[in-house]
């Protein structure tokens, strides 16, 4: 178990290295960090622009810029991913990327739970209820409902749901809902629990919007691998034995079709890293994706960078967590 | 005995033409037919089919005979509700909204098209190619596709659109799409051929001396239909969502040209206030992407040769 | 408690008590295109401790009949009529009710062992779970029984197996732990639905035997469902022969067996090839294929395939009676011989031969006595041939070594072992001449095979086609040559591309080798050669049968006018009464076409019949090799002995009496073979027979094939010919 895991965690880091020369040539040949700076008027002297492109070390040639974004050597101090360092942002020196999406990953971290949990909950009970009941009116309906969550697009759901819960909040003139910010504009004089209550409430619409799509598809890959199951002989094997339906079901088949929907769900969390982009403008929270749209619109390369490294280290990271479990629970794998 | 054999030769000749083995009754059909046929039972797809093509003339056709068009006219009051002269009202600005819908709706169906091209051919072939070979050529082919996995869709195309000054234009947009996307239709092709390849008709064909390009384009992309379709529907969808949410954050498709993620952008606290400026657009994504993936649907039920008549 | 005669013969002895009853079954389910009936009317009794064999061909409904007593069936089939289980209606329980029959009263055993069991528990979980599912008694009792349970079924070291998981175990040792859970609560009935079909015939001797051991022990009545009439002869007292979804034919085992009355049961025993008979006689199969459940004909639904067919069959289907004539009077009602024919009354005393036509589907009338009489003289022919070197040597190989790689799956993909598929094997086909290359899966025939083809390349050794080394060819200069050397393959199924009509399959090789043009006339009469309809070639491979999918198959690799033909297993797929019409054909079209056949097979009874010389595999060595006059009749090496004693003989008497030898175990894993003889960790001679002294030969020199005189050559030290049939 230990050799395997050992094992993946091995090939999980070229991917890595891969991935962060995709994200480093993606950011730097796209734009220029410095272009607002040139297009100034009246223009800046050639000085200015110089100091500034040593600044961001842009009088560098590519590959030696990579090699400084990665380690560092040779740089001001400021940069090497493998210090820890994330290099200058554009936005001048108060803006430390590292310290940015910290803050930025302890709020939207609430959010990307929560939406898990719901999701998964909700995906398992009716992929279960549809593939007991195949083809039924409920079947159908659940069916339905996944595959217009699916066409759903996050943002106009999500300003929609925004919108209801201002209506309903100023029909019924209360703010039972909370539609901005991941907590009240003042938490410092809450206790723990309300400060608690407070965060629970905020996350609310945010969740329900967030959580939908992946809903959508886990609650289909649960159906099918429920009904794989079910028609399997050891299924059959196990209601020969005379063991009640419920238990056949509760023991042998959700047990057995539990183990995709793991790797399924571990990965998933593309899908969610791309909700929370959205749906953080939309609810105006200050996490991660209110960080990566800032950092768009600065051409803050390097902030760029930081973030898409962070995403792709947790997607490589999912998929060796989902190696693992997959070996956990299934024991053909485990003795591999 | 003599009985018998009297039987025999009497049985023999009012017997009728039994000496072929009965093939499978019913009338002669095309493949394409039976696919036909099978995809008109599939009733969601059916509708979804005659919805899809309404939308496209909608917005290929509908600019053609509309009198406005989606730009700023000086000749539109600003906020005006829906009538027969404006049937979803007009912008604060003066657009008329029909006129921008459908301009919308055209750059959404463009995006899904060439995706669903470009995606699709490239992902089938590295997919094949991989599966075909396996061992250290596969594991190589996939390592690289996962790269490109790794990096959410929309973050991708957001990070490399949204720097690039003046924004970008829809082709700009589909094939940065493309770019990032591919890698998902590899690792469904990928899976199916690596079982496909085994199967021994495969075989048979290697064994008759057929060539590699052979064996991948007549015996395992075709077998390997039905699920490229699926695969390749749910990506056509995830294009349109994607090409509309960038738009929506403000990337991607830039004024004065209009994508539906735009006019919804525009529109998002018009839900109860004005909702002919917010509905039109959202409901189009929605029965945009819901109608591919119901037609993927049928046509995969349609493709699957393993679909019999019962249905237990 | 009265037993009747033939019941004695039986191991366990039945009392009169009626365990199961049942009464006029239906079985429909609903279809897109009406109802589907695949069971129609289905009634029978099992006493208890009695054995009764219900034989069919695919389709036939006989799994569905037990799933329906068992209330297994989806919930769309609608079942009607009754089944007794000791005297309690089952059919229309509810969930609780059948719960409490499961398991309890009657027991089932299921086809594939590899699938049965629930991979996710140990397999002493799983048989817990069926004890504590009918018992009250504690986890650690529960256990212990498990545990004595393997013991029972004969699994070695059941301590330490019972903590293992599925996939720890061979396929044979998981189908004995189903026969122990089928055990665990004692039941009054155990029904076993194709409980051998997956498996290999040394390990198939092996379950039947726990199977009996089960019977034993428990006194349940048995219920064996099988298409194979050799399994059925030498393990029930009774059987019932299903055909489209009913009865057509019951009575003991000697009655049906050695007395048929239905045109069915007679056409499936004429078209079964036999091991304890002489080559060169000709199969005589029955025409056409099972009708389609969807829209079955009004009168018997055997008549359109029936050479005795009357206008009276296609209207009226026939009921189970007793023929008036019937030889044999039974005190039994049970035992009684009923016949679902109008005409059972002139069956009497019929051979399969009268009524079958024994010609190939093209061939009828005067054609057809000339050509069983070009067979005959084939026949004997062949036989002379056997000992003749006079003729070419066409395909070789010599010192044939394969080993597959077994790799890391990381990227690096290290080489961590080697498979020894082939281990260094000599073969020679001659022009004309059927070679037969027999083993159980795992031996390597089938990688041989393609490494006489070239389509894998072997680790060592050469291969030669008329003397030319193929094995240095690199892909394009072995493409010319690939028009002499063709393959038919195992499965109908999977060996045509479901996406292209039959017309583009057989004309793809041709296409190949630049002859496009040729194939617009040719496709047709290969199709006609094969005995298919020449304008049937625009139809997709989906709307044909699994015999004529075959000959397809047959015709595709005719299509480039090859010289030799490697058969891979080309009939084990099929049903028996469609697999003797592809016999026939192969060996016409030797006859015709002056082909070599490589003759891949696991079936000992085709063997028999096909081919001239026979070489035998196991764990990528040939252990025996002879004409297949000399290795029947006189087989030397222990393998081949326990090869032919596993195979089951169609015919009671013979099956019950004749001598075996039986092996233990299962293959070991081909990339740690045994030091030595690799037969030795399973060779009765080894483990029974020799001195100590003598076993350490074994185990420390592998044996060498050596001439025993004649050609018929062995590879095992202490060989000695025994006569098994």
């Amino acid at each position: 178990m230990l050799v395997y895991t050992a094992r993946r965690f091995a090939v999980a880091i070229p991917v890595l290295l891969a991935a962060s020369v995709l994200v480093f040539l993606m950011v730097d040949l796209s734009g220029d960090p410095l272009s607002d700076l040139r297009m100034q008027q009246p223009p800046p002297s050639p000085e200015t622009i110089a100091a500034a492109e040593a600044r961001y070390y842009l009088d560098r040639s590519i590959p030696e810029r990579y090699w400084l974004w990665m380690t560092g050597i040779g740089g001001n101090g400021d940069i090497g991913l493998l210090q820890g360092k994330f290099g200058p942002s554009v936005r001048g020196g108060p803006f430390d990327i590292g310290e940015q999406l910290a803050s930025g990953i302890s709020i939207t971290i609430r959010l990307v739970s929560a939406a898990i949990v719901m999701a998964l909950g909700l995906a398992i009970v009716s992929g279960v209820i549809s593939a007991m009941r195949q083809y039924s009116k409920l079947d159908y309906t659940l069916t339905f409902i996944g595959f217009l969550a699916l066409a759903m697009p996050t943002f106009w759901l999500g300003a929609l749901i925004r919108e209801g819960g201002l209506w309903f909040n100023k029909t019924t003139d209360t703010s039972f809902f909370y539609t901005i910010g991941a907590n009240s504009a003042r938490v410092s004089n809450m206790t723990g629990w309300e400060y608690f209550l407070d965060s629970a409430g905020h996350l609310v619409l945010p969740t329900v919007t967030l959580m939908l799509t992946s809903y959508a598809a886990w609650s289909r890959y649960q159906r099918t691998s429920m009904l794989e199951v079910l028609n399997s002989d050891y299924v059959r094997l196990a209601r020969a034995k005379g063991v009640r339906n419920s238990v056949v079901v509760r023991r042998h088949a959700l047990r057995t079709a539990l183990i995709p929907l793991v790797t399924v769900a571990t990965i998933g969390i593309v899908g969610i890293l791309e909700g929370v982009v959205i749906i953080e403008t939309i609810f105006q929270w200050r996490g991660l994706g209110y960080f990566f749209i800032e950092a768009v619109k600065a051409k803050d390369t390097f902030a760029l960078m930081a973030w898409l490294m962070l995403s792709g280290t947790l997607v490589v990271l999912a998929n060796l967590i989902a190696d693992v479990l997959y070996g956990v629970l299934d024991p053909r794998i485990r003795y591999e | 005995m003599s009985d018998l054999h009297n039987r025999l030769v009497s049985a023999e000749a009012d017997r009728p033409d039994l000496t072929e083995e009965n093939v499978n009754k019913g009338e002669q059909l095309t493949q394409m037919q039976m696919i036909w046929r099978r995809f008109r039972r599939h009733r969601a797809a059916m509708v979804s089919l005659v919805l899809l093509l309404v939308i496209v003339a909608f917005a290929f056709v509908g600019p053609l005979v509309w009198p406005y068009d989606h730009t700023v006219s000086r000749d539109i009051a600003g906020n005006l509700s829906p009538s027969l002269q404006h049937p979803f009202g007009t912008t604060k600005q003066g657009n008329d909204v029909f006129a921008q819908t459908m301009r919308g709706a055209q750059q959404s169906l463009k995006v899904a098209l060439v995706v669903s091209i470009v995606s699709t051919t490239i992902g089938s072939i590295w997919g094949a190619i991989a599966g075909y070979y396996r061992g250290r050529i596969d594991a190589i082919m996939m390592r690289i596709a996962d790269v490109f996995l790794i990096i959410p869709l929309i973050v991708a195309v957001a990070a490399i659109s949204g720097n690039v000054r003046g924004g970008t234009t829809w082709y700009a947009v589909a094939l940065i799409i493309c770019f990032f996307s591919w890698a998902t239709i590899a690792r469904v092709v990928r899976g199916v051929v690596l079982s496909l390849r085994e199967q021994e008709f495969i075989e048979a064909a290697r064994a008759a001396g057929a060539k590699v390009t052979r064996i991948i384009f007549r015996h395992l992309l075709p077998n390997a239909a039905g699920p490229i379709i699926v695969a390749a529907t749910l990506l056509v969808a995830l294009a349109v969502l994607t090409e509309a949410s960038l738009s929506f954050i403000g990337f991607g498709i830039q004024p004065p040209d209009i994508s539906l993620g735009k006019m919804v952008e525009g529109a998002r606290t018009a839900a109860f206030t004005r909702p002919w400026l917010f509905y039109p657009p959202g409901v189009l994504i929605v029965l945009i992407c819901l109608t591919i993936n119901f037609i993927g649907d049928g046509l995969r039920d349609a493709l699957d040769p393993r679909q019999t008549m019962v249905r237990r | 408690m009265t037993t009747t005669e033939h019941k004695s013969e039986g191991p366990v002895a039945a009392d009169d008590e009626i365990v199961l009853d049942v009464q006029d079954l239906n079985v429909t389910f609903s279809s897109e295109d009406g109802p589907l009936q695949a069971v129609r009317g289905v009634s029978y009794q099992v006493r208890r401790g009695e054995a009764l064999g219900i034989v069919g061909e695919s389709g036939s409904g006989k799994s569905v009949t037990s799933m329906a007593i068992m209330g297994l069936l989806p919930r769309t089939a609608k079942v009607s009529g009754s089944a007794r289980v000791l005297d309690q209606e089952v059919i229309g329980l509810n969930d609780a009710q059948i719960s409490k029959v499961r398991g309890r009263r009657i027991a089932m055993i299921f086809q594939d062992p590899l699938t049965s069991l629930n991979p996710v528990y140990t397999i002493g979980y799983q048989i817990v779970e069926a004890i504590l599912t009918h018992r009250k008694t504690t986890k650690q009792k529960a256990r212990e029984r498990a545990i004595e349970l393997l013991d029972k079924v004969g699994i070695p070291n059941p301590e330490r197996r019972v903590d293992q998981y599925p996939h720890e175990l061979s396929g044979g040792m998981r189908q004995r732990v189903v026969i122990a859970i089928a055990m665990a609560n004692d039941p009054d009935i155990i029904i076993a639905d194709e409980p051998t079909t997956a498996l290999d015939v040394t390990v198939q001797a092996q379950v039947l035997e726990a199977l009996e051991a089960a019977r034993k022990e428990t006194g349940a009545a048995l219920v064996l469902i099988t298409h194979d009439l050799g399994v059925v002869a030498g393990h029930v007292d009774r059987v019932a022969v299903m055909y489209a979804g009913r009865l057509v034919e019951t009575g003991t085992v000697e009655d049906v067996f050695y007395r048929p009355r239905m045109p069915y049961a007679l056409g499936l025993l004429g078209s079964l090839p036999r091991m304890d008979e002489e080559r060169g006689a000709r199969l005589t199969p029955i025409k056409g294929t099972p009708p389609s459940l969807l829209n079955l004909p009004q009168g018997c639904p055997f008549a359109p395939r029936c050479p005795m067919v009357q206008d009276v069959c296609l209207s009226e289907a026939p009921v189970l009676t007793a023929p008036e004539d019937a030889e044999e009077r039974h005190e039994d009602p049970l035992a009684r011989h009923l016949a679902a024919c109008h005409f059972s009354d002139q069956l009497a005393g019929a051979r399969p031969q009268d009524l079958f036509q024994a010609t190939e589907l093209r061939g009828s009338g005067p054609e057809a006595v000339a050509e069983e009489e070009k067979d005959a003289e084939a026949g004997s022919g062949a036989e002379q041939e056997g000992d003749s070197a006079s003729s070419e040597i066409l395909l070789s190989a010599t010192d044939l070594v394969k080993h597959f790689p077994i790799r890391s799956k990381g990227i690096l993909r290290r080489k961590v072992g080697e498979v020894q598929a082939v281990s260094g094997i000599d073969l020679e086909l001659r022009e004309h001449e059927t070679l037969a290359l027999v083993g159980e899966s795992g031996c390597g025939k089938s990688t041989t095979a393609r490494l006489l083809l070239q389509l894998i390349k072997q680790t060592s050794g050469d291969v030669r086609y008329k003397g030319k080394p193929l094995h240095t060819l690199s892909e394009a200069q072995m493409r010319p040559l690939r028009r002499d050397l063709q393959l038919v393959f195992q499965d109908p199924f999977a060996s045509l591309d479901p996406r292209m009509t039959v017309w583009d399959i057989i004309a793809e090789p041709m296409q190949i080798h630049g002859r496009g043009k040729e194939a617009k006339q040719r496709v047709g009469e290969l199709l006609d050669l094969v005995g298919l309809n020449p304008e049937h070639g625009s139809r997709y491979p989906h709307e044909f049968s699994g015999g004529q999918r075959q000959r397809i198959g047959v015709a595709r690799a005719l299509a480039l006018n090859p010289k030799v033909l490697i058969l891979d297993e080309p009939v084990s797929a099929l049903d028996v009464s469609i697999q003797a019409g592809v016999i026939n054909l192969l060996e016409d079209l030797q006859d015709e076409l002056g082909l070599s056949y490589l003759f891949v097979s696991h079936d000992l009874s085709v063997v028999k019949h096909i081919a001239d010389r026979v070489a035998v595999m196991y764990l990528g060595k040939i252990v025996e090799t002879g004409t297949t006059e000399q290795l029947f009749s006189a087989p030397a090496h222990p393998y081949t002995q326990a090869l032919i004693s596993a195979i089951p003989l169609p015919d009671p008497v013979k099956e019950r009496t004749r001598e075996r030898i039986v092996v233990t175990g299962d293959v070991p894993n081909p990339a740690n073979p045994p030091s030595g003889c690799r037969f030795r960790t399973r060779c009765p001679k080894f483990a029974g027979e020799l001195s100590e002294t003598e076993r350490l030969k074994c185990v420390e020199e592998p044996p060498v094939l050596l001439d025993r005189g004649t050609g018929h050559q062995d590879a095992c030290h202490y060989s000695k010919a025994v006569e098994l049939i």
